[in-house]
């Protein structure tokens, strides 16, 4: 299932619905790289809430995304982790890097508003 | 059996592509429900199915997950089998070492996966394939 991707002023926001694939991962990172050149945006922010599962694919893969929209000039924030999935995440041994991350998708614009000033 | 049915307490689930660990991974979350988990700990269950399943999918496909309810003297639990016939893990201890990797993934698959179930075993041959064994009791 493909991720809605939506252009909010400097920022696009993707939404995620629904449990992903592997390849529904891959596809969003590309998506997300590829937005960020055509509209010139200044941030992104990937909302996980509907997650229940941050496993080690996915973490690596949100890395990779970080990193390639960084290396595209914007930032990248995650929002919306769940508890129970950052308690597993921690006992996994999984970390995100220096990727950033917000409670909500009102806390991540003010982050990168922020950021931009 | 069809499929999502449980009233005997066991699902298998076929791993051959990607969309089969998510497949997985939600089964495993319904049927610890089902058994009573609740909370943090259908989250560990669900990622640790998803990293043995990944394993399947990067080292040995095809394999098979197999998810039962299981009883023992004083609790009940959650038992998870993911099996194949792929090539095997020469070195299991090594294997099981934090940052390992053979693939390029983290590494972190079977450890990780250890930490966040109750009993976990491995058992491997060379060029017949692995059988990995984990249980999960309800607190």
């Amino acid at each position: 299932m493909r991720v809605p991707i939506l252009k909010q002023g400097d920022y696009v926001i993707a939404s995620i619905q629904s449990a992903l694939t592997d390849d529904d991962l891959l596809k969003l990172r590309d998506d997300l790289a590829a937005h960020v050149g055509k509209y010139r945006s200044k941030g992104v922010i990937v909302d996980v809430t509907v997650l229940d599962v941050m496993d080690s694919f996915a973490s690596r893969t949100v890395r990779d995304l970080a990193q390639m929209v960084r290396l595209r000039g914007a930032k990248t924030v995650i929002v919306g982790i769940q508890p129970e999935v950052a308690f597993a995440m921690v006992q996994l041994g999984l970390e995100l890097g220096d990727v950033a991350t917000a409670l909500d998708l009102e806390e991540a614009l003010a982050l990168l508003q922020n950021e931009a000033r | 059996m069809k499929r999502g049915d449980m009233s005997h307490g066991r699902r298998i689930i076929p791993i051959v592509s990607d969309a089969d660990i998510v497949e997985a991974r939600m089964a495993a979350r319904t049927l610890a429900e089902f058994v009573g988990f609740s909370g943090a700990h259908l989250v560990m269950i669900a990622t640790a199915v998803s990293e043995v399943a990944r394993n399947i999918i990067e080292y040995a496909k095809p394999g098979e997950v197999v998810l039962s309810v299981v009883q023992n003297s004083l609790r009940r639990g959650l038992e998870v089998v993911a099996r194949d016939q792929g090539p095997g893990i020469a070195d299991i201890s090594q294997a099981m070492q934090d940052g390992f990797s053979t693939s390029r993934s983290l590494g972190l698959g079977l450890p990780g996966s250890r930490r966040l179930m109750d009993e976990f075993e491995v058992e491997s041959k060379v060029g017949l394939g692995t059988t990995v064994t984990m249980r999960k009791w309800l607190p």
